[in-house]
């Protein structure tokens, strides 16, 4: 399985925080493709969104980055801290 | 496994409010070395995009944003000769006047600490993933947008 976390406007945007899916996906890019089916909401925020932060881990990744199960994948959008 | 707080030492995520005296009082323990201290303190302002802001929330994302602020940490040292370094980052719910950042760089002399803070805040503003939503003293909530300005400021630093 994969962990999927939502940050900030994403988590609310979406309504949930969290999910696992099955590690089925070779990259970052497969998984939003696959997320963005869920509608046009999903679609927006996150196929669509060219402001969409992604991380796989803990470290900043991209579409590119190659996903295996058991990381850790996140979507939030920028950060506005400090 | 280790928890963030022996992991990261001198990264503090954390809802309660800090002391600039005996922080910069810690950070200088044991150092007999350092000639100068500069701290950086940000604080949460009554008006935002000129409207009047009654509550700032801040999220964090647990382990992430620890590792993103130790590598900005770490990245100041070895760009600048430092004797110690501690970023203090709040997190939770906040009003106007809050403490919300420390940033505290220790150096033999001060044209390195003054640099290294310059740096870790502009890093940290634009890489260590924390949002703000702030709340409009109607009741109005919002996330608060991230600016361009702040990716100009992180520019300066380039390479």
């Amino acid at each position: 399985m994969v962990n999927i976390l939502y940050f900030a406007s994403f988590r609310e945007m979406l309504g949930q925080a969290d999910e696992q899916m099955p590690a089925q996906h070779s990259t970052v890019g497969a998984l939003i493709s696959e997320l963005a089916q869920r509608g046009d909401l999903w679609k927006q925020a996150l196929l669509e969104n060219t402001n969409l932060q992604i991380a796989v881990n803990h470290d900043v990744a991209s579409r590119e980055t190659a996903i295996k199960a058991g990381d850790e994948v996140a979507f939030f959008p920028p950060v506005t801290g400090g | 496994m280790k928890n963030a707080e022996e992991m990261y030492p001198y990264i503090k995520i954390q809802q309660a409010d800090f002391d600039l005296t005996v922080e910069n009082a810690k950070l200088r323990t044991g150092h007999k070395d350092i000639g100068a201290v500069v701290s950086f303190v940000g604080t949460v302002r009554d008006i935002n995009e000129g409207d009047e802001v009654a509550i700032l929330e801040l999220e964090h994302y647990p382990g992430m944003t620890e590792k993103a602020l130790e590598k900005i940490r770490l990245e100041a040292h070895d760009r600048w000769s430092l004797e110690a370094s501690l970023i203090i980052h709040r997190i939770g719910k906040m009003y106007p006047a809050d403490q919300i950042v420390l940033v505290a760089v220790a150096s033999r002399h001060r044209e390195n600490a003054f640099h290294a803070a310059h740096f870790i805040m502009d890093y940290l503003k634009t890489n260590a993933p924390f949002w703000k939503k702030e709340t409009l003293p109607d009741g109005d909530v919002r996330w608060v947008d991230s600016r361009v300005s702040d990716k100009e400021a992180e520019a300066r630093w380039a390479v």
